[in-house]
């Protein structure tokens, strides 16, 4: 009996360590542990046996049975094992081959120069307010100190659609509008940015349709230096905080002083292509505003007192990025609009 | 302008400037210098010749073979070109070794056989424009008059060894048209002197009232009229000094009376005209305004048809010249001239720009009147061009100047205490520092306490209130010292409002999705005006169109971005993805502004999703549309108020496009371009969208809450249904949605089938139907009782049959 056992679990043994996958694995499993395998038979032909003898078969029993178990779990590991290998081997791929795309659009680059404009002065305080591009000449012209007739209007070749009503040529509108529904009360402090239009052909440079931002302050006292300080950390923060400002006397109706800013050049005063050797950029127009425009939009020049200053999108974008023609805002060629895609 | 250095230096000294310096310390002050010429710089090597002989090139008939004195021992022999090349003509040479414009080297050459060691110069050839040469040396070779020395520099005597700075200047500084004014500002930049002539000529002979009699029959137009008479004048060139500081100043010379009526014009910014006297044959002079429809022949030879809003000189009886723009043939002066009438007079600039627009006759003369001129310079350039005509003209002044008239405004007075200046400036000048700028600006001052007033001369019209006065004071202080700050005083909150905000949400949106943003014209065409556009009207048009192609506003953002799409199109970039926001315009009246909407717009063509390898490829359809505008919707939370209605509006596919309802009012069109328009345009099929951007951003605000998760589990049920082709699965949802009641919290189509297996003229419709109680754990019979409710509803409305 013994011995018979010690036959069964060498057998048991050398058919689990040759078993080929797990089913003939679970197959060992049935033939020599199952119920009606030999090991239960022994313990079912126990009965027989003598008081003496019955606890010491029994445990060799147990030895049998779990030397059996132990061969069949570690053959059953090692064939998990082979099973996941052979598995994972084929179901290796070239992770070098392109990824599903996922579709990516992007702004337009004056919407993102707007936006960063936008962003920039909203950071200091200021709201955005917008207005009609089809305006008054009212607005447009004469609450800018701009009255009928006035020699300036010719810097600002308009396209008319009736003698009182125009396509805008700047965004100084919106800010005769708010000044207007403030009612002579300050602070006002605003940005306006839109679309205007002027009668030019277009060309590289020109474009009958372009963008402005203009800024607007009206407080009690404020000074030309404020436009200064304000112009100085709107041109570090878009620019460059190394950048610097250097204001020139120019002239527009609506304000007195006037002034043409300057930028400073990324050659750093060298001199360059883009800014022609001068190592500055002109980039803004700017200027107190003048008392005849405070006084028609209802505030008293006594007593208040505003600067305000515009840009061209497009000058801006151009400068940033390095376009060369005007005409790309426009023309919506793909392979312009998706190189601003990126996140800058 | 442009500004002679040689000539600036007559008022100013500025020995110590180089022209670079000045234009840079001018440009700063506030008048733009765009740039400064120096055109000997890119010439060497010309000197002045005298031809000794001249004779016929044996080998070429319009050649001549010169001998020509160059200031050496020997003559040397150059071949001209030159018709009027002569002997006994001081001339410029080019020679051997000399540089001309445009780098041009001059070699010693053989023509045709003969040796040339240089080149007789023309004007152009020395770097002055054609249109600014006399008339006689136009077409050949330039000749000194006789004071000049052979060997000597040419470009010297020829003033080309000046700098030429180039003003441009804006509408308030019109004082800056005279050589005079730009000495003023120099001056003041500088803080030097004025050196102003002063003319007196020498009169003799009879009192010029007798030669000549004025009156003034409109004073409004005309308030001061002087005239002088310069008698026995020889009519020749001027020197030669004067003629090249004129064609430097861009000035083109004709005659020594002409040249010193545009040198006065230009010195003192007073425009001249110099009359034959005999000519006007009445002794009278009478300025009236013009007859309506009469006609008149200006000195370019033209006849002119004038009307009642212009001013004309006239002898009495007829016209002798548009008054500050042009004179009159009948009257110019010409070789035969013997006797001047100049005139120098105040006009208003409204009736000087009336004529100069209406015939197109913009000069010297009518830009500078239109400007308005100081009248204080009126009787000084008069007399100036008498003494200059007695010195260069050989002519006898008459006694007296005869006079009509009286103009001669207060200078004006303005006042502006220091404590204003300083806080407007954000500076902190002291009184004795904004005097010295004033007296730099040789503008008189008075001071009393803290305010300061200042007379300012007529010449600068432009400063009339205090803030002039901060801008003299700043731009003379300079602005690189005036302080950086920032506004003090109550601070505001800023951002952008909820709208501007929605904007930037749905912009984001629809670039995650996909889609690039686009930026097209406001102006259209009339033919694309109103093309696709939601609402029509009558399209607002321009006045004065540049081109047919942008003269009307447009009334949809679709028509432009069509064309985006096709020209990427036919650049390889099938697969287009655009969208834009921007302003449509839609007529309300004449005179009446027209009403701006927001819109948002899109087009999608070609492929949509690809994965090429693994072979994925997508094209984009109707439902991708609609699902990009049903995922603005979701996040802008109206998806529940956003509904979609077949229509077959102008300009799509009848059978794929859809009016987009916002609470049941139209709000947008989704569809296909028609194929017929996409084949116009070479585009394969092209899916649109338009939808009226600021109806749905004004009803985009979310209160944003929070709704608890279910606690209880739900129970889905899916059904198929059988029901007519027609039969759209809107309606069939809604029916759903009403029978279902409380519990079904979602329902959404997962197929649809209509072809072989099904009876001709169904199709089958299956749904997924979800019920939640949010308070309890659903059953299966208080599930099964809705949804028979549901089943019976369906069948009811839509005669809708559970499929088999
Ligand atoms: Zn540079």
């Amino acid at each position: 009996m013994e011995e018979q056992l010690k036959q069964l679990q060498d057998e048991a043994v050398m058919k689990a360590a040759a078993a080929q996958d797990l089913k003939e694995l679970n197959d060992v499993r049935v033939a020599y542990l199952g119920k009606k395998g030999p090991v239960t038979e022994v313990l079912k032909g126990m009965g027989r046996l003598s008081a003496e003898e019955r606890p010491k078969m029994g445990a060799l029993v147990n030895v049998v049975r779990e030397a059996i178990t132990k061969a069949i779990e570690t053959k059953q590991v090692s064939l998990e094992s082979e099973a996941i290998q052979k598995q994972l081997a084929e179901e290796s791929i070239d992770v070098t081959l392109p990824g599903r795309p996922v579709k990516l659009g992007g702004p337009h680059p004056l919407t993102r120069v707007t936006e960063e404009i936008e962003d920039l002065f909203i950071g200091m305080g200021y709201t955005v307010a917008e207005g009609p591009e089809v305006e008054q000449d009212y607005y447009n012209f004469e609450a800018l100190n701009l009255p009928k007739g006035h020699p300036a209007r010719d810097m600002q070749d308009t396209f008319y659609l009736t003698p009182e009503l125009l396509m805008r040529t700047h965004t100084s509108p919106v800010q005769v509008r708010t000044m207007l529904k403030h009612e002579g009360k300050g602070p006002v402090k605003i940005i306006c940015p839109g679309k205007v239009y002027r009668r030019d052909s277009d060309d590289a440079t020109h474009s009958h349709q372009f963008n402005q931002i203009e800024g607007l302050v009206v407080g009690e006292n404020i000074r030309m230096s404020d436009l200064k300080g304000t112009l100085d950390a709107f041109a570090k923060k878009m620019f460059g905080p190394d950048r610097e400002i250097r204001l020139r006397p120019s002239f527009f109706p609506f304000t007195e002083p006037s002034v043409e800013v300057d930028v400073s050049c990324m050659c750093g005063g060298k001199g360059c292509s883009i800014c022609k050797g001068t190592g500055w950029i002109e980039v803004l127009g700017a200027g107190m505003v003048h008392p005849n425009v405070l006084e028609m939009a209802g505030f008293d020049s006594t007593v208040y007192s505003g600067f305000a200053f515009g840009m061209g999108q497009e000058r801006i974008a151009m400068l940033k990025y390095g376009v060369d023609d005007i005409r790309h805002f426009y023309t919506n060629d793909l392979r312009f609009l998706q190189q601003f895609s990126v996140h800058e | 302008m442009f500004v002679s250095y040689k000539w600036l230096s007559q008022y100013v000294d500025i020995a110590d400037q180089t022209p670079e310096e000045l234009a840079e310390k001018i440009t700063r002050a506030g008048i733009e210098v765009e740039g400064v010429e120096m055109p000997a710089a890119q010439m060497k090597g010309i000197v002045v010749g005298y031809v000794k002989s001249r004779e016929q090139h044996p080998n070429a008939d319009k050649l001549s073979k010169c001998l020509v004195d160059v200031g050496e021992e020997e003559p040397v022999q150059i071949i001209c070109g030159a018709k009027n090349v002569d002997a006994g003509q001081y001339v410029a040479v080019a020679r051997t070794g000399a540089v001309l414009p445009g780098n041009f080297k001059i070699k010693r050459a053989k023509l045709r056989g003969e040796e040339s060691n240089g080149m007789i110069c023309s004007l152009s050839e020395l770097g002055i424009e054609s249109r600014l040469n006399p008339k006689e040396y136009a077409e050949g070779i330039f000749n000194f008059p006789n004071d000049v020395t052979p060997g000597e520099d040419a470009l010297a005597a020829l003033n080309r060894d000046d700098a030429i700075l180039e003003l441009s200047l804006t509408p308030n500084r019109s004082d800056a048209l005279s050589m005079m004014g730009v000495a003023y500002e120099v001056a003041a930049i500088l803080g030097r002197d004025v050196k102003l002539p002063e003319p007196n000529p020498n009169e003799a002979g009879e009192p010029a009232s007798e030669a000549i009699q004025i009156r003034i029959d409109a004073p409004e137009d005309n308030p001061l009229y002087i005239a002088r008479v310069v008698k026995n004048v020889k009519i020749g060139p001027s020197p030669l000094w004067m003629q090249t500081l004129l064609m430097n100043a861009g000035v083109r010379p004709h005659n020594n009376v002409v040249d010193i009526t545009n040198y006065v014009l230009m010195e003192y910014g007073q425009p001249l005209h110099a009359f034959d006297l005999d000519r006007i044959r009445t002794g009278e002079i009478v300025v009236r305004r013009a007859e309506e429809g009469e006609k008149f022949v200006t000195l370019d030879d033209a006849e002119r048809t004038l009307s009642a809003d212009q001013l004309v000189i006239t002898n009495g009886k007829e016209a002798v010249a548009l008054a500050g723009v042009m004179g009159g043939a009948n009257s110019e002066v010409n070789d035969h001239t013997v006797n001047v009438l100049i005139e120098s007079a105040y006009f208003d600039g409204q009736i000087v720009r009336n004529a100069s627009k209406a015939h197109g006759l913009r000069s010297e003369a009518s830009a500078r009147f239109e400007k308005g001129v100081d009248p204080s310079r009126v009787q000084a350039a008069c007399d100036r061009a008498a003494e200059l005509m007695a010195e260069y003209a050989g002519g006898t002044v008459l006694s007296g100047r005869v006079v009509a008239g009286e103009y001669a405004p207060e200078p004006k007075k303005v006042s502006i205490t220091l404590d204003r200046l300083n806080t407007r400036l954000g500076t902190e000048l002291q009184m004795g520092g904004v005097e010295d700028i004033f007296s730099r600006l040789k503008f008189e001052t008075e001071t009393k306490n803290d305010e300061i007033t200042v007379t300012v001369p007529t010449r600068r019209g432009d400063i009339t209130i205090p803030e002039d006065l901060t801008e003299e004071v700043a731009r003379l202080y300079g602005y690189d010292h005036i302080p950086l700050t920032l506004p003090e005083g109550e601070s505001l909150p800023g951002g952008l409002s909820p709208y501007q905000l929605g904007r930037r949400v749905v912009r984001r949106y629809l670039e995650g999705a996909g889609f690039n943003q686009a930026v097209t014209y406001s102006l259209t065409s009339e033919k694309r005006a109103a093309q696709f556009a939601l609402e029509v009207r009558e399209p607002v048009a321009l006045a004065m169109p540049m081109s047919e192609e942008r003269a009307y506003l447009r009334e949809s953002l679709l028509p432009h971005l069509v064309e985006a799409a096709a020209y990427n199109s036919a650049r390889q970039m099938g697969s287009v993805a655009l969208y834009e926001t921007g302003s449509i315009y839609l007529n309300e009246g004449k005179n009446v502004q027209p009403k701006e909407e927001e819109r948002l717009a899109g087009i999608i063509t070609g492929i949509w999703q690809e994965h090429l390898w693994q072979g994925e490829k997508k094209a984009a359809d109707f439902f991708t549309v609609k699902g990009v505008i049903e995922g603005a919707a979701a996040r802008l939370g109206l998806t529940d108020r956003l509904s979609f209605q077949k229509a077959t509006p102008e300009g799509f596919h009848p059978g794929r496009t859809a009016a987009v309802l916002f609470d049941e009012q139209p709000v947008g069109v989704i569809g296909q371009l028609h194929p017929s328009l996409a084949k116009e345009v070479d585009l394969k099929e092209a899916y649109l969208f338009e939808l009226k951007l600021d109806v749905l951003l004004n009803a985009a605000r979310v209160d944003l809450a929070y709704t608890p998760i279910p606690r209880f589990p739900s129970i889905s049920r899916d059904i198929a249904l059988v029901v007519d082709s027609t039969v759209e699965a809107a309606l069939l949802e809604t029916i759903i949605k009403e029978a279902g009641g409380s519990l079904l919290t979602n329902i959404h189509v997962f197929d649809v089938y209509e072809g072989d297996r099904m009876e001709a003229g169904k199709k089958s419709v299956a749904f997924a139907l979800t019920y939640v109680n949010p308070d309890k754990t659903l059953t299966d019979d208080e599930v099964t009782a809705v949804h028979e409710k549901v089943l019976a509803a369906l069948k009811e409305k839509a005669n809708a049959e559970l499929r088999a």
